[in-house]
């Protein structure tokens, strides 16, 4: 059964259809690939998914629910969770609670209850202090919970985004060019990060990139776009041998 | 004809906004940095027209050509040394607390030297005025000078910018510094240039406030300072026909509901403005859309 | 919950409590001059405020320069009831309501104003915030209310308007104010007051809503797309900082025998004045607030040459601090110099 179906999305900006009739459908515990020359769309894509931007026409489904021109934390709440192309962490926060913010819609207690340090505080923090150093293990973070998200290197700061979007416990993670700006070591070190995600969360992954290596060596189907549109569309292998994604890439 | 007269005093209070509203909006448009200081600047060029006129036993117009010079030496070095370091700052909060820093201190210097009593400014203008419909409607030689001035700068400003090498690049700079760079324009020098153009101006906006309004004291500037920058928004901040537009609006009902409504209030009405136009139409009469990208 | 924290936030309370002791002392044993015991209660209103903005600025990431204003309500609301009440409550729960009102009346205008300026960012807002203060300030300047037998009497004019009886009792006069307010605040109080604000925003600042709070100050595009309700917390963080600077209003008003909204105490420049205190303390730095507070206040009455040059001072410091903490080439030449020791550091907040 499909966990994202996508249908007919489009969206305009002034004149220019920076996404036009947008299919995809993704299956539960699927890695997908969206990849496509600079400017085609891809992002945009990923900012209509987690409603940044209302699509002029389409629809989108999560799990079968409509979640079409929903808020973007309804829609986190739905069970889509994003990082971005530019890295986005809480920079002025430690490692950890950058982590528990991911998990705050999951353990709740009141504001009352928060500012007054009674009730349900010390029970719920405790739980979520746990939880969050789990997920940090996993993510090979837990040496670093204390320190300031800015001071972390680069490759840690990626994964630290991940950790936080799996937080929030999602259904769907889209991963916005993970791989941008990383050394090769870096780019291996992610791909086995991917591959643990989808291990240990049996998560399903919807990714944008450029390195190739790492599309090909990873995802298990792709979705091409080039100037907002779906060029091609089915497994790695053929997308990849497809002459007209070959021009698309390299040009005539 | 009292109305009329009410009428054409706001415009020339409106008159001076726009003047000061124009330094605002262009340091704003380029350097995308609120200049809390620029009110200050006002005072000093007050301040230093007062001196040099006492020393000079009344000669006004060399007071006003220094107090442009140093005006526009201090908001050169204001921003070269207080604002420039800022550039890039991780806050967008530095630059204006830092700005705000800028403000009290050149507060509390003019409150060393001059003290805090209210010194009595003489006009710069010593033109009388005219008279129409037999003495019933009078307008103050000040008002129409203010006037004219405020034309004058409008127009001289909009041909440099479109009109100018410097001017081009400042509207380049103001769209994208990182390509203005790669352009080859020399984006500090310009943001400096626009710095010296707002606080020569300030110096102008100074001699006529204080001509009109004849009292100066270390906080002259401030309230005037924050005025004109809810006109440059109210016109659409970065617009220079908008700073016009705006401070002649913000001047007309400032008197006007100082006339009919309540001295008390007039302050409240105007920023009330500023928040209603905030909410209603963030960008100003005259000014565009800015979108944040993800 | 985070035991290094836990810590950071006893050792607060411990120099306020230790602080209040030594004064203590020295009233006791007669080293305190009468004029140094008439700066206590308004140290403790400015720290109190202090920390208020810091919730605002260091918090919430949002610069108010309008939070007298704030301060400004909940002095005159405080004053008005207990005016009004003065015959007919006791000085104990009249205080205690008056604080209540206070503060209600702050964190409620705080709310109302957080809706249209938390839409706004950075510059914008925080010369909105501004306008709000200034607003404030002179709409409470042109109010009269009056009591007689008839009951309470409201005009904008002036006292003549409401059309009062001969025995009539003006209470708001306009420019004038509020006077004979009873003294009901002294340095316990206020110590107490600060005690409690700084619980509260210290425990807000550990928990979950604290940290939501920081997130979207640190980036607000991610925090949203972690599933954090922007408004909702902005509106939070901002109501309860309104409210907190009602509280140093109630202190304020009710250690003073004539209340006015003059631009000295409420406005614009006032705040300011507590801007200094939160960034010389160091923004985010709860404690730090409390602190800068204390010294920057006291510091000119207790070294008197200094008091012509404070603000110039002040002034400058300010300059210097941001420059040197923020400007991006400086943080780098100092990560150059000081090398890895950076990492090191925690969170301050």
């Amino acid at each position: 059964m499909a966990l994202l179906d996508v249908n007919n999305l489009s969206i305009s900006f002034g004149g220019l259809r920076a996404v036009d009739n947008f299919n995809i459908t993704i299956n539960k515990g699927e890695l997908y690939g969206l990849i496509g020359p600079n400017g085609a769309g891809k992002t945009t894509v990923f900012n209509l998914l987690t409603g940044v931007y209302k699509p002029n026409e389409g629809i989108i489904r999560l799990d079968g629910e409509d979640i079409t021109r929903k808020s973007t934390i309804e829609i986190n709440h739905a069970g889509i969770a994003r990082t971005f192309q530019n890295i986005r962490l809480f920079k002025n926060m430690s490692v950890i609670d950058n982590v528990k913010v991911g998990l705050s819609e999951r353990f709740k207690y009141s504001a009352l209850e928060g500012i007054l340090h009674v009730g349900r505080y010390f029970s719920v923090e405790k739980e979520m202090d746990a939880e969050a150093s789990k997920l940090l293990k996993v993510f090979d973070l837990d040496g670093e919970r204390d320190i300031l998200a800015a001071n972390l290197p680069y490759g840690k700061q990626r994964k630290l985004e991940i950790a936080r979007a799996m937080a929030t416990n999602p259904k769907l993670l889209l991963l916005d060019e993970p791989a941008a700006g990383m050394n090769p070591n870096e780019t291996k070190e992610l791909m086995d990060t991917i591959a643990l995600v989808r291990r240990e969360f049996d998560m399903t992954i919807l990714l944008i990139e450029h390195d190739m290596k790492l599309v090909s060596g990873i995802c298990e189907r792709l979705t091409v776009l080039n100037f907002g549109r779906v060029l091609c569309q089915g497994e790695t292998k053929e997308v990849l041998s497809n002459p007209e994604v070959i021009t698309a890439y390299l040009g005539e | 004809m009292s109305f009329l007269t009410y009428l054409i005093n706001g415009l020339s209070l409106g008159s001076i906004y726009a003047i000061i509203a124009l330094g605002y909006t262009m340091v704003y448009g380029i350097a995308k940095m609120l200049n809390f200081a620029h009110g200050d600047f006002i005072m000093v060029g007050c301040y230093i027209i007062f001196s040099v006129s006492a020393a000079l036993s009344g000669n006004s117009v060399i007071g006003i050509i220094v107090a442009v010079v140093l005006c526009t030496i201090l908001g050169v070095t204001t921003e070269f040394v207080a604002y420039r370091p800022l550039r890039g700052a991780a806050s967008p909060l530095a630059v204006l607390i830092t700005a705000i820093g800028v403000s009290y201190l050149l507060e509390n210097i003019a409150l060393l030297i001059y003290g805090a009593d209210i010194k009595s400014f003489s006009s710069v203008i010593t033109w009388e005025g005219v008279s129409f419909a037999g003495g019933q409607l009078k307008i103050q030689g000040v008002t129409i000078v203010t006037i004219l001035v405020s034309v004058v700068i409008l127009i001289a400003l909009q041909l440099f910018i479109n009109k100018t090498k410097q001017g081009q690049a400042m509207l380049a700079a103001s769209e994208d510094k990182g390509a203005a760079a790669l352009m080859g324009i020399n984006v500090n020098r310009t943001i400096a240039l626009t710095f010296a153009i707002g606080s020569s101006l300030a110096a102008v906006a100074g001699a006529l406030l204080c001509s009109a309004y004849p009292s100066l004291s270390p906080y002259t500037g401030a309230m005037p300072g924050i005025k004109a920058f809810v006109a440059a928004v109210l016109g659409g901040i970065g617009s220079i026909p908008g700073a016009m537009i705006g401070g002649m609006v913000l001047g007309i009902v400032e008197i006007l509901s100082k006339t009919y409504i309540s001295s008390q209030l007039s302050d409240a009405i105007v920023f009330g403005i500023l928040v209603v136009v905030l909410l209603v139409k963030p960008t100003g009469i005259l000014g565009r859309q800015m979108v944040e990208k993800v | 919950m985070n035991k290094k924290q836990t810590k950071n936030n006893l050792i607060t309370y411990a120099i306020v409590i230790a602080f209040y002791i030594i004064v203590e002392i020295m009233i006791l044993t007669g080293n305190l001059s009468s004029h140094m015991k008439g700066l206590l209660v308004p140290l403790t209103y400015y720290a109190v405020i202090a920390v208020a903005l810091n919730l605002c600025v260091g918090i919430l990431g949002e610069l108010s320069i309008g939070h007298c204003g704030f301060m400004c309500i909940g002095a005159f609301t405080s004053a008005f009831f207990s005016r009004a009440t003065e015959m007919s409550i006791p000085t104990v729960p009249r205080f205690i309501l008056a604080f209540i009102i206070g503060i209600a009346f702050a964190a409620l205008f705080g709310f109302l104003i957080g809706i249209p300026v938390l839409r706004l960012k950075g510059d914008y807002l925080a010369i909105v915030t501004l306008a709000f203060g200034e607003i404030i300030k002179n709409v409470i300047n042109s109010f009269y209310i009056g009591i007689d037998s008839k009951g309470l009497h409201f005009s904008m004019k002036s006292a003549m308007e409401m059309g009062m009886d001969k025995d009539g009792d003006i209470i708001v006069n306009g420019a004038m104010g509020i006077t004979g307010t009873p003294h009901n605040a002294n340095f316990t109080v206020g110590i107490v007051v600060l005690l409690i604000t700084l619980f509260v925003v210290q425990n807000l600042v550990g928990s979950r809503d604290g940290r939501a709070i920081m997130a979207i100050r640190d980036n607000n595009i991610a925090a949203e797309a972690t599933g954090i309700n922007i408004t909702g917390y902005k509106m939070m963080a901002f109501t309860i900082s309104a409210a907190i600077a009602g509280a140093a209003g109630v202190l304020f008003s009710h250690n003073i025998t004539t209340l006015t909204a003059s631009s000295q105490y409420f406005g614009y420049n006032a705040s300011i004045m507590i801007l200094v205190y939160v960034v010389l303390g160091g923004i985010g730095n709860i404690r730090g607030s409390v602190i800068a507070a204390c010294i920057l206040y006291l510091l000119p009455e207790l070294l008197r040459g200094l008091n012509t040059y404070r603000m110039l001072i002040y002034s400058i410091v300010l300059i210097v601090m941001m420059i040197v903490n923020w400007s991006p080439k400086i943080i780098e030449w100092r990560k150059r110099t000081f090398g890895r020791m950076n990492l090191k550091l925690t969170k301050e907040a």
